[in-house]
C-alpha cells in the first residue's frame, strides 16, 4: 500500500502554523509521492444519522488530478456546447452543467462503475463520469449517427452501462432509480443505485411515495437533491415550505453537503454507499451546489437572480478553481502540469466538436428502428396510407 | 354467485363434451378452466420458468389478489417475488420500469386500470419510449395487467376503457384477451416480451369458464402477440371485437343464424399491433364489416380499425359503410338500467347487422 510508504502532511485549514511547518519540507518532496490529509473545517448537517462523512480526507495526487482533469473535460464541454447552441447547431433543449462538475466527479469517487445512477435531464456531466465520451456526448447533442444514442434521444436521452439517463419528465426519475436499486437487491449483488434530482423536482409527490417505498423495503439507494437554489426560474425559499432537502426523506436519514467541494461529496458518498450496502436501507444526501448558466440555453438566468450573485459563486466557490488552489497551495501539482492538462482537455473538446459538427445525421432508414427490442421486422405506417416505412429492433 | 351472473351475462354455452363419463375410457384431454384461473396458470408457469420474473401490486401477495388473479402465488414464492406495494400507483409502477431496465422482469399489477391513469406517464415516457430514446441501448421487458373497462354497478370512475389510450402509442404492445386459452397464452407471451406489454383483462370475465385444450394445458403454450383469431366463420357480415364483447358478438351470430345470416366473428387478441390483415381477408369474403367495443365512440379502437380498412385494399369489398358499435358517450352509470343501456347488448349488434345488410 503506498500510504506507508508516502510522506503525509496534515493541514490544518484555520491554521498558520501549519503553513509554516509544512514550507519546511516542500523541497524535500517528490510529486509522485503526495497524498494530502485534508481535513475539513465544517461538518455536514445530519438527519436522522449518528455520525457524518469523516472530518479529513485523503487525496492523493493522482486523485487529484484525475478529478482535476475529468472537472475541467466536463466544464469545457458545457461552454462548448453553449457555443454552438448559440449557432444553432444544438437545438431544442440543452441543459447546461457547469458550476456543478463537483457533484458528478464527487459521486463517482464514491461509487464504483458497476454500481448504478440515473439523473434527470441536467445529465451531461453523468453521461461523461459513467463513461460516455465527449465526442459522443457532442454528436448526441448536434443529432449525428455518431451521438450516443444515435442521434435519436438529444441531450436529455443519454445512457451508458450501468447509467439510466438523462430523463425528461421532473421527478419520473426517481421511482425508477428505486427501481433500479430493488434490482440491485433482488440479484444480491451489493451493488446500488444512485438517484439524483433537483431542488425543483424535490417537492413531486412520486418522489415521496419512492421514499416511503425504499424505505419500507430497504431498497439500497441513495437519494441525492442537487440543490442548485433554482427550479429553472423559481427560488427554493418560493418553491418548497421547506427548503432542508436533506430532511424531507423524514423517516430517511439525510446529511447536507457542500456540493462545490469534490472531496466533501466524495465522502459523503463513501459514506451513504457504505449505508446502503451494508443493508441499512436508504439515505438521502443533499448537495449544495449552483449552476452558471440559466436553467436552460434559453434561459439568460439573470431575470430571477443576479448577476453579482452569479459572479461571486464563481469567484469565491468555483468547484474547479477549488480543487486547483488546494493541489498548487499543497504543492501537489505544479501550475504548468495543470496547464498542460487546461491544454490537452480543450484540444480534445475542439476534435469533439468537430466530429459533432461534420458527423453526417442518422441515416432515414433508421427511423423507424429501436421501437421493439427483439422482435423481427415490422412495417411501421408512414405519413400518408401509401407510406409502409421498415422497423428493425 | 358472482360466477353464475357472469356466467349468465356472457351468454357462452360452456357445457363440452368432457362432462360424459363413461366405463373403459380415458375421459377427453380438454377441461373447463375459467379465465382467472388460466392467468393465474400463467404467471405461476412463468415464476417458475424465470427467476428474473415477478410480480407487484396492490393487495397480490397476502390478499391472494385484489380479484383472487394471484392466488396461491405469494404461498409458494414468498416476500421476494410476490410484492404488495402501498397505494402509490405512480411511485410502483416508476419501480417497475426501473427494475425492468436494471435486468428484472417485472409483472405489475394496476388493481384496475382506472387507477393507471396515476402512472400513465412511467408507462409512456418511462417504458414505452425509452428503447426508440436510447437507439437500442435499453429495453424494458415489463408487463402492466389489470382488469380494464366496464364491470359491473362501479360508476363512472371505475369503467373505463383505456385500450384506444394505450394503443395509441408506438412503443408499447396491447393485448386484450378474451377466453381462458386467449388469457393464458397472452399472458405467457406478454411475459416473455422483451417489451413493454400492456395486458387488458375483463373482471366479468374473470369467472367464465371456458374450454381448455390439452396443447393449452402445457408449460410452453404461448399464443404470439399480433395476431388475431377466427372464432366463427361466416359468410354474410364480419364482426371485429375484442375482450368481453366477443361474447356478446357469438351470441348475436347464434341469434341471427336462426335467420339465416352466418357472421364471421374474429376475436381480435391484440389491439397493437393489430392484425388488419385478418380483418382484410375476412371482409374480401364477407363485404360488411362491423366492429364491437365496449370503450367510448370517439377515436376509439374502431375508429382505428375503420380508418385502416378505408385506407387499404378491402375498401372495394365493401357493399356498405363499415361501422361501429361501441358503449354510449357518457360516463358510466350507475344504476342498473342505466348502466345496461350504456354499453353495447346483444340487440345492438343484431340490430346493426340487419342495418348493414339492409335485410
Amino acid at each position: 500500500c503506498r500510504k506507508a510508504s508516502a510522506k503525509v502532511i496534515t493541514i490544518n485549514v484555520s491554521g498558520g502554523n501549519s503553513k509554516e511547518i509544512f514550507e519546511l519540507f516542500t523541497n524535500k518532496l517528490v510529486f509522485s509521492d503526495f497524498y494530502l490529509f485534508y481535513i475539513f473545517w465544517q461538518k455536514c448537517d445530519l438527519h436522522k444519522l449518528e455520525e457524518g462523512p469523516p472530518l479529513q480526507a485523503v487525496l492523493s495526487r493522482e486523485e487529484g488530478l484525475q478529478y482535476y482533469r475529468t472537472m475541467q473535460t466536463m466544464r469545457r464541454m458545457e461552454l462548448k456546447a453553449d457555443q454552438l447552441y448559440k449557432q444553432k447547431i444544438i437545438r431544442g433543449f440543452c441543459h447546461l452543467y457547469d458550476g456543478q462538475e463537483a457533484c458528478a466527479v464527487g459521486i463517482e469517487a464514491g461509487i464504483n462503475l458497476s454500481d448504478h445512477l440515473i439523473t434527470a435531464y441536467r445529465a451531461h456531466g453523468y453521461t461523461l463520469t459513467r463513461g460516455g465520451t465527449v465526442r459522443e456526448i457532442m454528436a448526441e447533442l448536434t443529432g449525428r449517427r455518431g451521438g450516443i444514442a444515435k442521434g435519436k434521444g438529444g441531450s436529455m436521452h443519454m445512457y451508458t452501462k450501468h447509467f439510466y439517463g438523462g430523463n425528461g419528465i421532473v421527478g419520473a426519475q426517481v421511482p425508477l432509480g428505486a427501481g433500479v436499486a430493488l434490482a440491485c437487491k433482488y440479484l444480491g449483488k451489493n451493488e446500488l443505485c444512485v438517484c439524483l434530482y433537483g431542488d425543483g423536482a424535490a417537492n413531486q409527490g412520486q418522489i415521496f411515495e419512492t421514499y416511503n417505498m425504499a424505505s419500507l423495503w430497504k431498497l439500497p439507494c441513495i437519494f441525492i437533491c442537487e440543490n442548485n437554489k433554482y427550479g429553472m426560474g423559481t427560488s427554493v425559499e418560493r418553491a418548497a415550505a421547506s427548503t432542508d432537502y436533506y430532511k424531507r426523506g423524514d423517516f430517511i436519514p439525510g446529511l447536507r453537503v457542500d456540493g462545490m467541494d469534490v472531496l466533501c461529496v466524495r465522502e459523503a458518498t463513501k459514506l451513504a454507499a457504505e449505508h446502503c450496502r451494508s443493508g441499512k436501507g436508504p439515505i438521502l444526501m443533499e448537495l449544495q451546489t449552483y449552476r452558471y448558466h440559466g436553467h436552460s440555453m434559453s434561459d439568460p438566468g439573470v431575470s430571477y437572480r443576479t448577476r453579482d450573485e452569479i459572479q461571486e459563486v464563481r469567484s469565491k466557490s468555483d468547484p474547479i478553481s477549488m480543487l486547483k488552489d488546494r493541489m498548487l497551495s499543497n504543492n501537489m501539482a505544479s501550475v504548468e502540469e495543470l496547464k498542460e492538462i487546461d491544454v490537452e482537455v480543450r484540444k480534445e473538446i475542439e476534435d469533439a466538436a468537430q466530429f459533432a459538427t461534420t458527423d453526417p445525421e442518422p441515416p432515414l432508414d433508421d427511423l423507424c428502428n429501436h421501437i421493439f427490442y427483439n422482435d423481427p421486422p415490422m412495417e411501421v405506417r408512414g405519413t400518408n396510407p401509401w407510406t409502409k416505412l421498415k422497423s428493425v429492433s | 354467485m358472482a360466477s353464475l351472473r357472469c356466467f349468465l351475462r356472457s351468454g357462452k354455452n360452456a357445457v363440452s363434451a368432457g362432462l360424459r363419463r363413461e366405463f373403459h375410457r380415458t375421459p377427453p384431454a380438454a377441461v373447463q378452466v375459467t379465465v382467472r384461473d388460466a392467468l393465474n396458470q400463467a404467471m405461476d408457469e412463468e415464476l417458475e420458468r424465470d427467476e428474473r420474473v415477478f410480480l407487484l401490486g396492490e393487495e397480490v401477495a397476502q390478499y391472494d389478489g385484489a380479484y383472487k388473479i394471484s392466488r396461491g402465488l405469494w404461498k409458494k414464492y414468498g416476500d421476494k417475488r410476490i410484492i404488495d406495494t402501498p397505494i402509490t400507483e405512480m411511485g410502483f409502477a416508476g419501480i417497475a420500469v426501473g427494475a425492468a431496465m436494471a435486468g428484472l422482469r417485472p409483472i405489475c399489477e394496476f388493481m384496475t386500470f382506472n387507477f393507471s391513469m396515476q402512472a400513465i406517464d412511467q408507462v409512456i415516457n418511462s417504458a414505452a419510449k425509452t428503447y426508440y430514446m436510447s437507439a437500442g441501448l435499453q429495453p424494458i421487458p415489463i408487463v402492466f395487467r389489470g382488469p380494464n373497462g366496464a364491470s359491473a354497478g362501479v360508476a363512472a370512475q371505475h369503467s373505463q376503457c383505456f385500450a384506444a389510450w394505450y394503443s395509441h402509442c408506438p412503443g408499447l404492445k396491447v393485448v386484450s384477451p378474451w377466453s381462458a386459452e386467449d388469457s393464458k397464452g397472452l399472458l405467457k407471451s406478454a411475459i416473455r416480451d422483451d417489451n413493454p406489454v400492456v395486458f387488458l383483462e375483463n373482471e366479468l370475465m374473470y369467472g367464465v369458464p371456458f374450454e381448455m385444450s390439452e396443447e393449452a394445458q402445457s408449460k410452453d403454450f404461448i399464443i404470439p402477440i399480433g395476431k388475431a383469431k377466427l372464432e366463427r366463420q361466416g359468410n354474410h357480415v364480419t364482426l371485429v371485437s375484442h375482450s368481453r364483447m366477443v361474447s356478446l358478438c357469438l351470441d348475436a351470430a347464434a341469434v341471427l343464424a336462426k335467420e339465416g345470416i352466418e357472421c364471421e366473428v374474429i376475436n381480435m387478441r391484440t389491439i397493437r399491433p393489430l392484425d388488419a390483415e385478418a380483418i382484410e381477408t375476412s371482409i374480401m369474403k364477407t363485404n360488411h364489416l362491423i366492429t364491437v367495443e365496449g370503450g367510448w365512440p370517439q377515436f376509439g379502437v374502431g375508429a382505428e380499425i375503420l380508418a385502416r380498412i378505408m385506407e387499404g385494399p378491402a375498401f372495394n369489398y365493401l357493399d356498405a359503410p363499415a361501422v361501429r358499435v361501441t358503449g354510449v358517450d357518457i360516463p358510466m352509470p350507475y344504476a342498473k338500467i342505466l348502466e345496461d343501456n350504456s354499453i353495447p347488448q346483444i340487440k345492438d349488434i343484431i340490430f346493426s347487422v340487419k342495418k348493414t345488410l339492409n335485410v
